[in-house]
């Protein structure tokens, strides 16, 4: 009997941290998603699903936007991401943790200090933009900041180590006989790769788009620090209209509305590339 | 190193399938270079079962690697069928290789698996599919075709492996120690299946094994290995009767290496005569006063209590040890002179053992059953 209970006593001290610090919360936050009221008055829970549809027509350019750059950002994330996680986990030979910790290093600055730095260096007057008008290589009047490329580059460059990481671990747990049993079977070095290296580390792609899609699709402090004020995402519509407009029931009406977007589209993107394949490749 | 006339003459004419010439293998790791080969001469036949003998860390691996491209030699030329293949990736060379931890690919079907080279040729899907099946019926592996590697025994991978490389009627095949990581009762079951597969299949088969019994029962012909060099090469019976160095006589079975001074010498024999009725005779030019060193393996040797007549091979020894193994009895001898015999008498009759422990015995063989080492 002891025996039996004993998993669940390990899962207890967790468990309950999860309960207090997610489930709860959620529950409060949905609970006002459906409140009608103002922080003088108080809210009082009216079911007022209106709440969900105002938003969405109210934000839907911020929302899609969102989407696009979340897309957008993972996207990017998987191309610079990939070649630097092989290279760790097929080139890195002795150093490999040396690397890895490279990686890691930007963590060690402040999230928010490391995005301010990038608008002091692409300032239209910064140091890499005038010196290039100066001689003429670009126009006067080009800038970088506040424009949505300077967002989706912020949200690409902060969220970069969630998809090495995964990526390479996959990588790393491909045995190298493989790739010579490929070529042993007459696969050329691309073949090799498409057919046996790729497959085996769709897992950490997998892994790595669920760490970087979600939270970039949710930032907010990319656009209010490189976006200027027409590439606002919906988090900063969020944090607005909890923070300063107060209009909680509002801010959580839309906070359920993106988690129920990206919990959808998560569920096709797990379907269309076969989670069960990624999973049975997972636990090989 | 050593290359009999009998091990010459069966390569035949025809052009070899492999062979190497003046292969060495230097690798650099931290700074210092580590000679895997040392000068590999070696020519394989056609259709043969050629296997590489040798202890651990000899450089049996590096070897086979240096035929399937996986390392390119720093030295030396690889023929394959005449063709030097220096240079060229291991995709465009036509052997394929039976990894020791077989290297399946987790992700595809067996017959995936199977069919993997065969579509990297260029064989059309439902052809290359036709050829896996029929490939894994001859391994016996028939209605596991959608199975994943890992829910198959460790006997079914390994088959898996060599249906993957044999589908491609590669023109050799190579087998870096394929039986390792099985059990004893497997090991031996896939011994003769492999051996039925070559015959059937009729492939040149390159075997890296450390298991002299193996070697000794599959193979056309052994290469004996020591640090990177060849040490002996012949047929399995010449590489067990007549080892042509005192390491291939300890690596190979049980073998008594017998030292002595030539004493006489006589149409073509040496004799050495240790005491009063003792002589060892033994093939080989020699002079009165030459120092010899022989084997002879402890089945050939009879033990008796009394001298024995004739003009054999006779020594006189003590009984150090008597063990009754069913089919054999085992005795440890130390001879007159000192060196330690290990004899095996086949127990034919039921009778009482020849000599106990402690007893006076001669021992005696024919001295075509002695070789010396190095001749
Ligand atoms: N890539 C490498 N870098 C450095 N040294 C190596 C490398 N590969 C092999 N060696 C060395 O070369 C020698 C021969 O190795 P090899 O793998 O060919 O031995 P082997 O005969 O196959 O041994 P085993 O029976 O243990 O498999 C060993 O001393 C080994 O340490
Ligand atoms: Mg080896």
């Amino acid at each position: 009997m002891r025996r039996r209970l004993a998993p669940y006593a390990l899962i207890l001290p967790g468990g309950l941290w999860l309960a207090i610090f997610f489930v709860v919360p959620m529950v409060v936050m949905l609970s006002f998603s459906l409140m009608q009221g103002d922080v003088v008055n108080g809210f009082r829970l009216t079911w007022h699903w209106q709440n969900y549809s105002e938003g969405l027509s109210t934000y839907d350019s911020q929302l899609i936007r969102s989407l696009i750059y979340g897309v957008l950002a993972t996207v990017a994330c998987i191309v610079l991401a990939y070649p630097v996680a092989y290279w760790i986990a097929f080139r890195g030979g002795a150093r490999k943790t040396t690397y890895l910790f490279l990686i890691l290093l930007p963590f060690f600055v402040s999230f928010v200090l490391r995005t301010f730095s990038w608008k002091f260096l692409l300032a239209d007057d910064g140091i890499v933009l005038s010196p290039l008008k100066d001689i003429g290589l670009l126009p006067q009047d080009f800038h970088v900041i506040a424009t949505g490329f300077a967002v989706v580059a912020g949200l690409t460059y902060n969220y970069l180590p969630f998809m090495v990481l995964p990526i390479y671990v996959a990588l790393e747990r491909v045995d190298p006989k493989l790739i010579e049993a490929a070529q042993d079977l007459y696969a050329a070095p691309t073949q090799a790769f498409l057919r046996v290296v790729f497959p085996l580390s769709l897992p950490g792609v997998f892994a790595g788009v669920l760490m970087t899609f979600v939270p970039v699709s949710a930032d907010y402090v990319n656009s209010t620090v490189l976006g200027g004020t027409n590439n606002t995402m919906i988090g900063n519509i969020i944090q607005n209209l909890y923070l300063v407009n107060t209009d909680y029931p509002q801010a959580a009406a839309l906070s359920f509305t993106l988690m129920a977007i990206l919990l959808i589209g998560i569920f096709l993107y797990a379907k269309a590339l076969g989670t069960e394949d990624v999973l049975e490749v997972a636990t090989r | 190193m050593t290359q009999t006339e009998e091990a010459d003459s069966a390569i035949g004419t025809e052009l070899a399938a492999i062979e190497l010439k003046g292969i060495v293998k230097t690798f650099h790791s931290h700074g210092d270079a580590v000679a895997a080969v040392k000068g590999v001469d070696v020519t394989i036949g056609e259709g043969e079962f050629f296997s590489l003998l040798g202890p651990s860390g000899c450089g049996k691996t590096t070897t086979m690697r240096m035929i399937a491209g996986f390392d390119e030699p720093t030295e030396g030329d690889v023929f394959l069928h005449g063709k030097n293949v220096v240079g060229v990736p291991p995709n465009k060379r036509d052997v394929n290789m039976v990894f020791q931890s077989y290297a399946l690919f987790p992700h595809m079907s067996v017959l995936e698996n199977v069919a993997f080279g065969l579509r990297r040729k260029g064989v059309a899907k439902d052809e290359a599919a036709r050829r896996a099946g029929e490939m894994l019926e001859i391994v016996d592996l028939k209605g596991r075709e959608k199975r994943r590697p890992r829910e198959l025994s460790g006997g079914q991978q390994q088959r898996v492996a060599l249906a993957r490389a044999l589908v491609n009627r590669p023109s050799a095949l190579l087998l870096d120690e394929p039986l390792g990581a099985l059990d004893l009762k497997l090991r031996q079951a896939m011994q003769v299946e492999l051996k039925r597969i070559q015959r059937e299949v009729g492939i040149t088969f390159v075997y890296v094994t450390h298991d002299q019994n193996e070697a000794l029962t599959m193979s056309d012909r052994i290469a004996v290995m020591n640090d990177g060099r060849i040490e002996q090469l012949g047929s399995p019976r010449e590489i067990y009767e007549r080892p042509a160095s005192r390491f291939v006589a300890g690596f190979i079975g049980t073998s008594n290496v017998l030292s002595g001074t030539v004493s006489r010498t006589g149409s073509g024999k040496a004799i050495v005569e240790p005491g009063p009725g003792e002589r060892i005779m033994v093939s080989h030019e020699a002079v009165p006063g030459d120092e010899i060193e022989l084997t002879v393996r402890p089945e050939k040797i009879d033990v008796r209590s009394d001298p024995p007549d004739g003009d054999g091979c006779a020594l006189r020894g003590t009984v150090n040890e008597v063990v009754y193994l069913g089919m054999f009895t085992n005795y440890n001898v130390t001879t007159s002179t000192g060196a330690e015999v290990v004899v095996f008498v086949q127990n034919v009759s039921s009778a009482d053992d020849v000599a106990t422990r402690g007893d006076s015995v001669w021992l005696s063989w024919d001295p075509r059953h002695s070789y010396v080492i190095g001749a």
